[in-house]
């Protein structure tokens, strides 16, 4: 299955600035819950090697194969912000979703056994909350094309000019 | 309560039990968390007098205030046994992922009592405790322990804290290690191993919840950004290993088992060569947004594949303190030490002291006899390859690498003992703890703070280098304020060690490292994370509190005022070149100053506590115990 977004924005780690404090974790779920618990973040931390470490979270893909995948139409993506959202009313906790999805975004609240995801952080005044915690500047709410642009803009910087 | 569940797990390894112990609200107003609350467990549950290998030495494990909370640089935990090295409290500290976890699964504190007959890896579920057969973990390096766990339990969430090879063969100190950070010192890892205690593992899924969390996470937050700045960027830039240069310029580098204070090849072991050429990324311990650890990665030559975080203690030790000019080699030796789980200062100033012995013709080529080497080899200062190799068998207690694995203390009493020779004038340890890379003989009010370190040979516990290195004082000599800056300094470093909090977060919450700078911030930390109403005065108590458990401790355990001493050589044997050369610290000196370092601290001639003392820092339970 496709899954591939090019309009909408996402939040992304840069697995070269990223140094796995865990701090997006934390404030995810304080944000969400008012604790500090990275099992409830919708964001999460991954380490593979001691040194390969990055951030996962939605990735608002185009024709969302989670969206497909829930049986019970729970998942619905808005047509202009490609974020997804999740009605507890509906969703059963089947995990249908967590198995359609190849990032590994969505997991599952251990109390009410429901799926939850990444929302950008849409009711905060100041945008998603990891993004403005992380100390590193590796997080960012970015399309691919502003991300693609960003890069070839380094290259032409740091390779080309050696600056 | 917030800030603590109130709850202690103790696990006896013997009849495979465990319960639960409830301490109310004040104990945890005076220890806090970290070295000091797991001293303190270690005081209330060990078998006074029992060998650090024995089953009635406890291990004991606290956590942090702020630990599962963004309160940066606070995800640490401390653990307190008697050391084998020093028969003496053995208190480490680590940043940490598994404590985090520990947190989450509501512990504050962790007794683990006895000894399990089969190796074992305990597993907290949160309030279930599983006693897992560890024999398929045997023989793992560190990191592969705890991957191994993650994959039989099938969840990435699961921490675990672990010995590797080294803590299995009892090597004296090893060390504990978790998510591949260190409980470093003083020989953690083999109480573990006398357990057969493989790994601790831990998975938490409660929430951590604090009394005001707007007012700590805006403080957190405050103190993140901060912590990008100025005020961290020794650390975040190159790490401590910046340190190898300017302690050379100051002719104090740890050279030759301490014989130089500067080395010929210092740029080519510093830490801008280490950062141009072997960097691979600057890492973080949990909670951290400093990250001050670079990650090196060793690609070409006979140590292709090396590749751990290197920071300037560890460094020290490795390169230029055994004459090796190879970035390499020291990566590789340090990298043998992480992956076995020993310290790694600890182990290669054992290797130094082979080394010596060997120049001096003490030891023979024929003593290093081993699989590798049938016929043995020549340990020369510089030799790479004899010094990886000498790591590798301290790991495998082969050969020689048996003698070595028992500390410099007990290895040059046995080849004294057998050979009649001297060794002891080249055994850099006090109290049995190997010393760190700062010299005595030019860092005069250290030397105090080394002396009567409660652990040994530590320069973390003590930081009273500080005012020499910055020439607040005369380095070289002593006068009667040294006493006063000594205890100082260690209970100003005491309260990060209790919390805990990394010391290198000292600068940024205002500015200013000193306490008028940095006590405020801490308890304004501390009260919205607890509730409690802690002030300036009580901030500062947790550092004297921190090193009265511990000497209390020591002295129960037979401490005597003449265990504060330095090693031989810094007393007799002067450097010969560079800015520190000529000086020594004089048995009239050290005399000295121990005098007026107990007599700031409020103890008697002899080092004792006096009972009132003990009373007024509200530990009646030990003034009846020791206190004079």
């Amino acid at each position: 299955m496709v899954t591939s977004t090019s309009k909408y924005k996402y939040i992304t780690c840069d697995p070269e600035k990223c140094v796995g404090c865990q701090l997006c974790e934390y404030i995810c779920s304080y944000t969400k819950t008012g604790e500090f618990n990275t099992y409830r973040s919708r964001i999460r931390t991954i380490r593979a090697e001691e040194i390969l470490i990055t951030a996962v979270a939605c990735r608002t893909c185009e024709e969302a194969p989670c969206v497909i995948a829930c049986t019970r139409d729970a998942l619905t993506q808005d047509p202009v912000t490609g974020i997804i959202s999740i009605d507890a009313n509906r969703c059963d906790g089947c995990t249908w979703c967590i198995e359609a999805c190849d990032f590994g975004a969505i997991s599952i609240n251990p109390e009410t056994k429901l799926a939850e995801i990444c929302d950008q952080c849409e009711d905060q005044e100041d945008g998603p909350q990891c993004v403005k915690w992380c100390p590193k500047e590796a997080l960012e709410l970015t399309t691919p094309d502003q991300r693609a642009q960003r890069s070839r803009h380094k290259l032409v910087k740091e390779e080309v000019l050696g600056s | 309560m917030y800030g603590y569940s109130g709850r202690i797990l103790h696990i006896d390894l013997s009849n495979r039990k465990n319960w639960i112990e409830e301490k109310p609200e004040s104990w945890y107003k005076m220890y806090i968390g970290g070295v000091t609350m797991a001293s303190r467990l270690c005081w209330e549950n060990i078998e006074v007098g029992c060998d650090a290998l024995a089953p009635g030495n406890p291990i004991c494990i606290a956590n942090g205030i702020f630990t599962g909370t963004p309160v940066p640089v606070g995800g640490k935990y401390g653990i307190a046994s008697k050391s084998p090295l020093t028969g003496m409290i053995g208190d480490s500290l680590s940043g940490s992922w598994f404590a985090i976890a520990l947190k989450r699964a509501r512990w504050d504190g962790v007794v683990i009592h006895g000894a399990s007959e089969k190796w074992v890896n305990v597993f907290i579920d949160d309030d279930r405790v599983e006693f897992r057969d560890a024999a398929k973990l045997l023989g793992l390096g560190t990191f592969e322990t705890e991957e191994a766990i993650r994959e039989q339990l099938g969840d990435d969430q699961v921490r675990s804290a672990t010995i590797g090879p080294a803590g299995e063969r009892l090597v004296r100190f090893a060390s504990v290690t978790n998510d591949g950070r260190q409980a470093g010192r003083t020989g953690n890892g083999a109480v573990w191993g006398s357990k057969k205690l493989k790994a601790l593992s831990v998975r938490g899924t409660t929430g951590v919840s604090v009394a005001d969390p707007q007012t700590l996470l805006k403080l957190s937050y405050d103190i993140t950004q901060s912590a990008q700045g100025p005020y961290t960027s020794k650390y975040r830039i190159l790490g401590t290993v910046t340190n190898m240069l300017n302690m050379n310029k100051i002719g104090l580098l740890p050279t030759r088992n301490y014989q130089e204070g500067t080395f010929e090849h210092a740029e080519e072991v510093s830490g801008e060569r280490l950062s141009e050429r072997y960097k691979a990324k600057m890492l973080a311990c949990a909670q951290c947004p400093i990250a001050c650890e670079p990650y090196s990665v060793v690609k070409d030559g006979p140590y292709a594949g090396a590749m751990t975080g290197i920071d300037y203690e560890c460094l020290q030790a490795a390169s230029s303190n055994l004459g090796i000019g190879d970035l390499r080699a020291a990566i590789k030796i340090i990298d043998v030490c992480d992956e076995s789980g020993m310290d790694a200062m600890s182990g290669p100033v054992s290797i130094s002291f082979a080394m010596e012995s060997f120049e001096r013709g003490v030891l023979t080529k024929e003593d290093f006899k081993c699989q590798k080497y049938p016929e043995g080899f020549e340990p020369n200062f510089g030799n790479a390859e004899a010094a990886v190799t000498l790591a590798e068998m301290i790991r495998d207690r082969e050969g020689i690498g048996d003698l070595l694995a028992e500390g410099t203390k007990r290895a040059s009493a046995r080849i004294d003992a057998e050979r009649r020779t001297e060794t002891y004038k080249w055994a850099m340890n006090i109290k049995g703890l190997e010393c760190p890379g700062y010299d005595a003989r030019g860092l005069k009010t250290f030397s105090v703070g080394l002396a009567a370190g409660v652990r040994g040979g530590c320069h973390n516990r003590s930081a009273a280098y500080d005012p020499d290195i910055q020439g607040e004082v005369d380095r070289f000599s002593v006068d009667e304020t040294r006493g006063r800056l000594a205890s100082e300094n260690e209970e100003y470093a005491a309260v990060y060690d209790t919390l805990p909090m990394c010391k290198f977060i000292r600068r940024c919450f205002t500015g200013k490292a000193d306490r008028s700078g940095a006590w405020p911030t801490i308890a304004q930390l501390i009260n919205a994370t607890t509730g409690w109403e802690f002030g300036y005065d009580d901030v500062d108590l947790i550092g004297t509190r921190a090193h009265t458990i511990k000497k209390a401790f020591n002295i129960r355990e037979g401490w005597k005022r003449e265990d504060d001493d330095l090693p031989w050589r810094w007393k007799h044997d002067p450097l010969t070149k560079g800015p520190s050369a000529g000086h020594v610290v004089s048995d009239e000196e050290l005399e000295y100053l121990k005098k007026i370092y107990y007599e700031a601290k409020g103890w008697t001639n002899e080092g004792l506590i006096p009972r009132e003392k003990l009373v007024s820092l509200g530990m009646e339970d030990v003034a009846e115990q020791i206190g004079v």
